[in-house]
């Protein structure tokens, strides 16, 4: 592991920027942490909140099984230690969006203790090589609601549908060094989560959300004074708050004066960040053991089910498809990045191994290239994500059977593609319908081949005298003739022997 | 029996009124009119109900005598009208924890421990007074205005008397007959001291057993719901009825709930009772020390073993008790903030921060006032470790002690309340000596442990004192077979005086 070269540069030097984050992680659970209450996004306003949530007088929580299961498998996802005796804490403070007053969260004895996370090297994006980043804890906690300031010209209205909502916090350890790192540490944290199905990771519907943890040193100084930009909710903004509140940072030391620990908010039609209130305002939690909930005991067989319930994770699946599949790094990287993408793939994969008898291995590369260069690329054209695609894994693997088989070529492909995006028929339909199979018989070949040499004569002759690169225009010739039809490695051997 | 006029049926306790309904001698609805009409005779005077619910009372009563005419088998409650305290939530009637926040409170559900009772056949007479919100031990904290008790000194002078706090209004309506029994909560000696004032019987089983889920929370971990009653039987049966586990409550005990009634046995051969030493306290009330003499006498005749047992830690219960338990409490009401329900006082261009302020200023009397604060200290920054941890430590070592006490008896004998009834102010102006009530009551709530208060005799003044049964957690049978011993022997009929 070597240290980012990223620095600031200063009038009095460079300076090295130090960021931790804290992500909250809303839970994929159909009810809430400590009520029965649904937790759909987009419901209307106060649909979704039991007694529990409005904090009636005499409620009482009770953890909801689901919700620890997600976390502790997001746990085992970074290889934390998860701990089997945990606790639930009262954050206390008053807010109108915080019915019981109080947040029941975890403290003093997270459910997840130690793990780590690594980044993988992206020269483009600045990260020579890749990183470990250190995770210290995964706690579960209450969401709040929302307040509605827009409803009326004197009061604020309450949603509580969120109140009470599972969130994981995870918090990293001090271990990023750019803006690039902390938004490569987002990415990957993103997809673990969405590997797991913990989390969907929504950040523009908030149920991923970062609070940015700043401070600036000169290299090998002792950690500088932080401040926290709270509830960042895109990579991008967490990007450009380490980079605003950064070098902000560095004109306030440099101009003799002092970071302030403090909590920032971060505008996004500005790009920079202010102050919402310092340490000195900030609240006395007075947190506390919650005396209405048990601790958390976990047993082996909860452990156990969490471990066996966990998915193929991104790093493993990579390397799996790069050394088992034998497809490059860049495609592995492409396929796995996010979970729904890997798992259209691996159903592409089946089909198209089943379709032409052969060993997934066998096609992986054929699979992988129409996925990345067609498809993707089609679809990029009808705006569509690959999970609205018209072209479902099985009826791609009947294209690809076709050219496997030599039924079409790979150019005609293309354009079968194209009409199945349009039309949503089979690729075998449109390549009877259309005519479009591929002439491989020789004879028919010949006579075309020998057409063209007689009609370019001149440029038989140069292709003799040593203009190699002529070779490409007689195949250009040649297809076109037989309107794209022509099997082109039978047109490519015929045209040498003509050649000769 | 069948010659018993109205008062003759508010004479008689739960067995009696159950197996009366049962063969016939008088039907449920002669039962509930009965008390109905001593519940409105006495309201001015004792002012032991907040609202009355003669009309809920006659259709349970109904509802008994429509089962008991069809043949069909009847709950173990069936026929009893009873008294709730206003601390557990009742479905549209109004609920206030004897507060002025919760003032027109209605709840649209039901506690578990209620619904139990409803389900059982018992009927409702009303909501009977408290201290505001379980807070107090003379029932003078009530917004409501405070409980009289039925008893008067025999001086002559008719100084109105405290009925004991928190479940004064309990107490005194079982003990001038509005009621046969009563629904009480204890949280560090609500049960046991005001059924030791009013010469009535009550127990606080073991932490878990009865559901907290609807009841007002005061302190979390330590209140506990128990039935009020006239004698040791009535208790047995009742509990029965409130208890079991609640799977809303995550604190409730997951055990079957005992045949207590069946299993009650005044033969305590073979038992130990211990006698704990550090509860002899200098310038103890003689009366009191005479009555303890008395029921160590009593239960070595019904065959104990009578051991002295230590309980070291004894004088630091009560400071640990008013540590935990405010602590609790200033955030268990954090939720009576003016936003979703009970009062709201939003003085004109005011923001959130100052209706909170004066929400809970006016909302909450002084006393509640007090222990917010005291509980918001303990838990705040820097006095967290001193106070509120510390206090802990206590409360586990005063568990020990227990525990290594009953290596060596069954059950703990030792009196329920340092003196008998104070008249009303008496101890107003001075919190600690107000206190100081509770301090052998308390030691068995920071344990968990089951403890009851049984009648013991009168002292000099005429006044009743109580007898408190400590027991191993679960072993609710134990300590209600030394109270059946105990009542046998000391064989109290006296009644205070109808002057009301």
């Amino acid at each position: 592991m070597t240290e980012s070269t990223y620095r600031i540069q200063g009038a009095t030097g460079e300076w090295e920027v130090v960021i931790g984050l804290e992500v909250h992680a809303q839970v994929t659970s159909n009810s809430k942490l400590f009520s029965g209450a649904a937790t759909e996004f987009g419901a209307e306003p106060n649909a979704q909140v039991s007694l529990v949530d409005a904090a009636m007088p005499g409620m009482l929580p009770v953890p909801n099984r689901e919700c620890i299961r997600q976390a502790v498998r997001t746990g085992m996802a970074i290889d934390a230690q998860i701990n089997k005796w945990s606790r639930f804490d009262r954050k206390n403070y008053f807010y109108a969006d915080l019915p019981q007053g109080y947040q029941i969260s975890q403290l003093y004895h997270p459910l997840v203790g130690e793990g780590s996370l690594t980044i993988d090297a992206d020269e483009k994006a600045g990260l020579p090589e890749a990183k470990v980043i250190g995770i210290e804890r995964i706690h579960v906690e209450q969401d709040a609601g929302k307040l509605m300031h827009d409803q009326h010209p004197t009061m604020s209205y309450v949603d509580l549908n969120r109140s009470g909502v599972a969130l994981m916090e995870i918090v990293s350890r001090p271990d990023m060094r750019s803006p690039a790192e902390a938004g490569a540490y987002v990415a990957k944290l993103r997809q673990i989560l969405r590997y797991v199905g913990s989390c969907d990771g929504n950040m523009d519907q908030g149920s991923m959300r970062c609070d940015v943890n700043v401070s600036v040193r000169k290299p090998g100084d002792e950690f500088g004074t932080r401040t926290e930009t709270k509830n960042v909710n895109s990579v991008r903004f967490v990007m450009a708050t380490i980079e605003h509140e950064a070098a902000r940072q560095v004109d306030v030391l440099e101009s003799g004066g002092k970071i302030v620990q403090e909590t920032r908010l971060f505008d996004p039609g500005t790009g920079t960040t202010r102050s919402m209130r310092s340490k000195e305002d900030a609240h006395d939690y007075r947190y506390f053991p919650d005396p209405d909930l048990l601790p958390l005991v976990l047993d082996d067989a909860f452990l156990e089910d969490c471990r066996n319930s966990l998915p193929e994770l991104p790093d493993a699946k990579r390397a799996r498809y790069e050394g088992d599949l034998g497809l490059s790094t860049y495609n592995a990287s492409v396929l796995t990045a996010d979970v729904e993408t890997a798992r259209w793939f691996e159903r592409l994969l089946g089909e198209t191994a089943t379709a032409q008898g052969k060993q997934p291995a066998d096609v992986a590369k054929q699979a992988a290239n129409w996925l990345i260069s067609e498809l993707f690329g089609a679809l990029n054209k009808l705006g569509k994500s690959l999970e609205e695609s018209p072209v479902s894994p099985a009826s791609g693997a009947e294209l690809l059977a076709l050219v496997g088989k030599g039924t079409i070529s790979g150019s005609i492909a293309k354009q079968v593609l194209e009409k199945m995006l349009e039309t949503g028929d089979g690729a075998n339909a449109i390549v009877e319908r259309e005519g479009l199979k591929q002439e491989s018989d020789t004879g028919a070949i010949e006579a075309k081949v020998e057409e063209i040499l007689a009609a370019n004569a001149d440029k038989v002759e140069q292709y003799r005298g040593g203009k190699q690169a002529l070779f490409g225009f007689f195949v250009g010739q040649t297809m076109k003739a037989m309107q794209g039809k022509g099997n082109p490695q039978v047109v490519n051997e015929i045209l040498k022997t003509k050649l000769g | 029996m069948t010659d018993l006029n109205s008062s003759g049926l508010t004479d008689l306790g739960v067995a009696a009124i159950r197996s009366g309904v049962a063969s016939g001698d008088f039907t449920a609805v002669e039962v509930a009119e009965a008390f109905n009409a001593n519940v409105a005779a006495a309201q001015d005077a004792l002012n032991a109900f907040i609202v009355a619910t003669p009309d809920r009372a006659i259709e349970a009563a109904q509802a008994v005598d429509a089962k008991r005419a069809k043949g069909e088998a009847l709950g173990k409650m069936a026929g009893v009208p009873i008294g709730m305290k206003d601390l557990f939530a009742t479905v549209g009637v109004q609920t206030t924890a004897a507060s002025h926040i919760l003032e027109g409170f209605t709840p649209q559900y039901e506690s578990t421990v209620s619904a139990k009772l409803w389900d059982a056949g018992a009927g409702m007479l009303g909501k009977l007074n408290l201290d505001q919100f379980a807070m107090g031990s003379s029932n003078e904290t009530s917004y409501f205005g405070n409980v009289v008790s039925p008893w008067r000194r025999n001086d002559g002078g008719n100084a109105p008397l405290a009925p004991g706090g928190s479940s004064g209004g309990s107490s005194a309506a079982i003990a001038a007959r509005l009621c046969p029994a009563a629904t009480g909560t204890d949280t560090g000696g609500s049960i046991r001291q005001p059924a030791a004032f009013t010469g009535i019987t009550g127990i606080k089983p073991t932490y878990g057993r009865c559901s907290r889920w609807g009841v007002v929370a005061f302190a979390s971990s330590l209140d506990q719901a128990g039935p009020m009653a006239r004698d040791v039987t009535d208790c047995a049966i009742m509990l029965e009825a409130m208890a079991g586990f609640d799977p809303k409550d995550s604190t409730s005990l997951n055990l079957p709930v005992p045949e207590w009634e069946k299993g009650l046995n005044a033969d305590l051969s073979g038992k130990g009772v211990g006698i704990p030493r550090e509860y002899r306290m200098d310038g103890m009330d003689a009366d009191v020390a005479k009555s303890w003499d008395d029921g160590i006498a009593w239960l070595k005749d019904a065959g104990a073993t009578i051991v002295d047992v230590s309980l070291p830690h004894t004088k630091y219960a009560l400071p640990a008790y008013y540590i935990i338990a405010p602590a609790e409490a200033s955030s268990n009401l954090a939720r009576y903030d003016g936003v979703r329900y009970g009062l709201r006082d939003l003085p004109d261009g005011s923001n959130l921060q100052d209706m909170y302020a004066a929400t809970r200023a006016a909302g909450f009397g002084a006393e509640v006032r007090r222990r917010i604060l005291i509980g918001t200290y303990v838990l705040s920054a820097g006095f967290y470790d001193a106070y509120y941890t510390q206090a802990q430590k206590v409360r586990t070592l005063i568990a020990r002690d227990f525990a290594q006490a009953f290596e060596q008896c069954d059950v703990i004998l030792a009196p329920t309340a340092p003196s008998a009834a104070f008249a009303l102010g008496e101890n107003t102006e001075d919190p600690l000596k107000m206190y100081l009530n509770d301090v052998f009551a308390v030691p068995a709530s920071l344990a968990g442990l089951p403890a009851m208060s049984v009648p013991a005799g009168l002292n000099r003044e005429g006044l009743p004192l109580g007898l408190q049964i400590i027991g191993k957690a679960f072993d609710e049978q134990g300590v209600l077979n030394a109270g059946l011993a105990i009542e046998q022997r000391a064989n109290f009929t006296a009644r205070p005086g109808k002057w009301w």
